[in-house]
């Protein structure tokens, strides 16, 4: 049987001219040449963090100027948010199983779908020619007056990058919400839908609402910068912190477009492997709507040393914490599936439980952070960088790897080694953990972030961080090593190597360039193990 | 080679406790649940193993009573955490009402320091242990943030407004002083110390490093040079209001409305005058904005501060002179 598999008629053998790539209307496609920008920017980003942490292993600025220091931390920033975080799991593996799991042939908008990832392309490359032509250096926050008045870098430049990506986020969130209303299998109700599909859709809520604030804030910023309309900045009129009010609106919800759908992904990845039902189903589902809604009502938290005033931080830090709750349900529903499952540690759920795991310390790291009498000491420390490095590498990108080993053998039609797999998973935890932990140490004693030179009693803590890097890039690497390996050398995967439920598992791997044979029919909630009789694939 | 690695920063002042007993809590709470998720994931995960692909997991597909518990239970503690955290963050930002004032400007990419009794300093900061310090100031560029961890404070430099941070040393020493807030290329240079003393070593250090006059004789001399005295007379009859007794009452506004006449009022009116015109006068008074440096206007400020009843002016110059008062004790 195996054999068979690679003669048949796949969305990647129905054609081969680079054209039939660059114009095609296939979201697997898609989905595929996002997978391709994204690692490139993922591989750029984590270049930047490398040479950061290299500096950083000594107090002395030393083995780069702190111009290019600035430049460093500013691009790794930048390049992570906007052109990995926000992209990777609804652009890449959204694109590529959303349609399949609803029983669609394709995406609502299939020219748009392919439209947003050219202005996501051009928008990358903006970005990119702003930092090969001198770089910027004001933080991926962009904050004014420094960038609108003192700095002499590339900050309207990068800024039009940011402009032009915004659409393409914007799109595809139209895209998928469409998709999830309209064209979902026969059968297939709301309450039958994956979890990931949940995910989406509320990321998709964000994404539509959220990402015009970022659009109209990044273009006032360049209408100061380049025309002294007096906005932002004191000198001309405006005001300073209205900018961070603007810049937050968006980029907190933005945190939940990053981690709402490797979310769904996790719940994804546990039910296949402990072989039931997501337990709390309803709960997980509304919990992903809670955050997409009450993550718009919080962008205040990070601005508690801002001079706001005290009572409008009591407002934000409350509600700071309700929002926390629905993340909270989601850790211990997780939790609870494993209960009386069977479960199968194979390479995705490695990845899923390792996620478990450091989300849990960055949601609870986040208490501290929420919290008015600490986070005025905490605020810009080493401690912030910490939490949100959990919540966004140890959160949002080990979600997006335990996806990508997931449907990677529906995707490639190929096995990755399941060995080096776990070993990868092992190897980046450990090294995450390192890397990030004694920042919340650094933090607390008082090192601030974004510092190029540091008092010499912070070293040692910062050599562990440093080593801990070199350990997690190992693990990244050797991720990229045994992915590509597999698409020569690869086992078969056949069309359900994991004996999962959903419609994505039901055709073939790699799937038809039209996804189904016949418009398949749903009749059974999402998850049902018990009741279903397993084929073997 | 290396130094060796404490887990917490140095304690300087009261306030400090109070923080460090909240950080405390919550990384109990933390851990508790921390270790309490990790425990149940490892053991199910391990209990319930199997290498059978074909195996199913028991039909169960939750239960109200958990989601409830797992939901109300976690609220419940934020909000002891909430409330707690809200009455440590009220303290931080409410001064008591006896201070030593200090006004201080962030530029890039320093610190300056300016006592009353005209004392200047760069990225160094004098205090007596024991009396509580309040620090108004501004940036004079772009976003600062002025950071002691060892006071567990901080607060942005806006420039454009006042921010102010306040801190009653109790523990004798040099403590690190950083700018939080980036700012720029030497961002991570823009730091300094503050030296809690002993009353009397501070009396000593402040005699010995006069400057020209005090800060409210540069104020009252600019006051003359620039003519704002023409105008601003002090029986009233002048083209613009009296300035006696005018800091810590309030105005009504020719626009209607109220404000209070403080330290951010009195910098707006000097730079913006237009903004808030006190009723009853004509907006005839040119802008400052631009002919001032900060610490020129902070001396503008404390000078009209100073022009309080006399017996207040008399109590506020015996504090500025660190005589005779006791050192107040806010908690």
């Amino acid at each position: 049987m195996a054999t068979t598999i690679a003669r048949r008629v796949t969305y990647l053998n129905n054609e081969h001219t680079l054209a039939s790539w660059l114009l095609t209307k296939d979201h697997k496609r898609i989905g595929i040449l996002y997978l391709i920008v994204v690692t490139t920017a993922f591989f750029l980003g984590g270049l930047f963090a490398t040479l950061v942490r290299l500096e950083l292993a000594t107090p002395a600025g030393d083995y780069v100027s702190a111009e290019t220091y600035n430049k460093l931390f500013t691009m790794h920033g930048v390049t992570m948010v906007f052109f990995v975080l926000i992209p990777a799991v609804p652009a890449i593996l959204g694109n590529f199983v959303l349609p399949l799991m609803l029983g669609a042939k394709d995406v609502a908008f299939p020219k748009i779908n392919l439209l947003s990832w050219y202005v996501f392309v051009i928008g990358f490359l903006f970005t990119v020619y702003a930092m090969v032509t001198g770089g910027v250096d004001t933080g991926w926050t962009f904050y004014t007056p420094y960038s609108s008045r003192a700095s002499n870098t590339n900050v309207v430049m990068t800024g039009i990058g940011v402009f032009i990506t915004g659409f393409s986020s914007i799109l595809t969130g139209l895209n998928f919400m469409v998709t999830i209303h309209r064209m979902r299998a026969p059968g297939l109700t709301w309450f039958r839908l994956p979890l990931f599909v949940w995910a989406l859709y509320a990321t998709s809520f964000v994404q539509i609402l959220g990402t015009p604030v970022i659009a109209i804030t990044v273009l006032a910023l360049a209408v100061e910068r380049g025309l002294h309309f007096g906005i932002f900045d004191p000198a001309l009129g405006g005001d300073p912190v209205l900018f961070q009010h603007m810049f937050w609106f968006y980029s907190h919800p933005a945190v939940y477009i990053m981690i709402l759908p490797p979310m769904g992904a996790i719940s994804e990845v546990i039910a296949t492997f402990s072989r039931k039902s997501i337990f709390g189903y309803s709960f997980v589902a509304f919990s992903s709507l809670a955050i997409a809604i009450f993550g718009f009502l919080v962008w205040a938290h990070h601005m508690f040393v801002s001079g706001i005033s005290v009572y409008s931080a009591l407002v934000f830090s409350f509600l700071t914490y309700a929002v926390a709750i629905p993340s909270a349900i989601k850790v211990f529903n997780w939790t609870a599936t494993l209960y009386r499952g069977a479960v199968w540690l194979k390479a995705p759920m490695m990845w899923a439980l390792s996620f478990i795991g450091l989300f849990l310390i960055g949601g609870l790291t986040g208490i501290f952070t929420a919290s008015l009498g600490i986070d005025v000491h905490l605020h810009d420390t080493y401690f912030v960088v910490a939490h949100f490095h959990f919540i966004m590498v140890g959160g949002a990108i080990m979600g997006y790897f335990a996806g990508l080993h997931y449907w990677w053998p529906k995707i490639t039609g190929r096995m990755y080694s399941d060995i080096w797999a776990k070993v990868a998973a092992i190897i980046v935890f450990c090294g995450f953990n390192l890397t990030f932990g004694p920042q919340f140490i650094l933090g607390y004693l008082g090192m601030p972030r974004r510092y190029w030179a540091y008092p010499p009693e912070f070293q040692t803590l910062n050599v562990l961080s440093s080593a801990g890097a070199s350990i997690l890039a190992v693990g990244y690497i050797l991720v990229g090593i045994y992915m590509v390996a597999s698409l020569f050398k690869g086992e078969i995967a056949g069309d359900n190597p994991w004996h999962a439920t959903g419609l994505e598992w039901t055709t073939q791997s790699p799937p038809l360039p039209h996804n189904f044979e016949v418009q398949p029919v749903v009749t059974e909630e999402a998850y049902e193990y018990v009741a279903r009789e397993v084929k073997v694939g | 080679m290396f130094p060796g690695i404490s887990l917490f920063p140095e304690r300087a002042s009261a306030l400090a406790a109070d923080v460090d007993h909240l950080y405390y809590f919550i990384t109990g709470v933390s851990a508790f649940f921390a270790l309490v998720v990790t425990i149940f994931v490892i053991y199910f995960a391990v209990k319930y193993r199997t290498s059978d692909p074909m195996a199913v997991g028991a039909r169960i597909h939750g239960s109200i009573g958990l989601e409830l518990a797992w939901s109300i239970v976690p609220f419940l503690i934020t909000m002891v955490i909430f409330v707690w955290s809200a009455n440590v963050y009220f303290d931080i930002y409410r001064p008591p009402d006896q201070t030593l004032e200090i006004y201080a400007t962030g530029k890039r990419w320093m610190w300056k320091f300016q006592h009353l009794g005209g004392q200047n300093e760069i990225n160094e900061l004098h205090v007596p242990m024991g009396r509580p310090v309040k620090i108004t100031f501004t940036s004079e560029d772009v976003l600062h943030s002025m950071f002691f961890p060892a006071f567990r404070i901080k607060a942005d430099a806006i420039p454009g407004r006042y921010s102010s941070i306040w801190f009653t040393a109790n523990r004798l020493g040099q403590f690190h002083l950083f700018c939080a807030e980036y700012c720029g290329t030497r961002h991570s240079g823009m730091v300094g110390s503050v030296f809690v003393m002993e009353p009397a070593a501070y009396q000593a250090w402040l005699t010995g490093s006069v400057g020209g006059g005090t800060l409210t004789s540069r104020g009252e001399r600019l006051f003359g040079d620039l003519a704002c005295n023409t105008c601003h007379v002090s029986d009233g009859s002048g083209r613009g209001p009296s300035l006696a007794n005018k800091f810590g009452s309030s105005e009504q506004l020719a626009s209607g409305g109220r404000v209070a006449v403080d330290e951010a009022y009195l910098r707006e009116s000097i730079l913006l005058p237009q903004a808030k015109v006190v009723a009853g006068y004509q907006p005839l008074m040119p802008t400052f904005q631009g002919l001032l440096s900060e610490e020129n206007v902070m001396a503008l400020v404390e000078y009209v501060k100073s022009l309080r009843a006399s017996s207040e002016a008399g109590s506020r110059s015996e504090a500025a002179a660190t005589t005779g008062t006791t050192p107040q004790e806010n908690r």
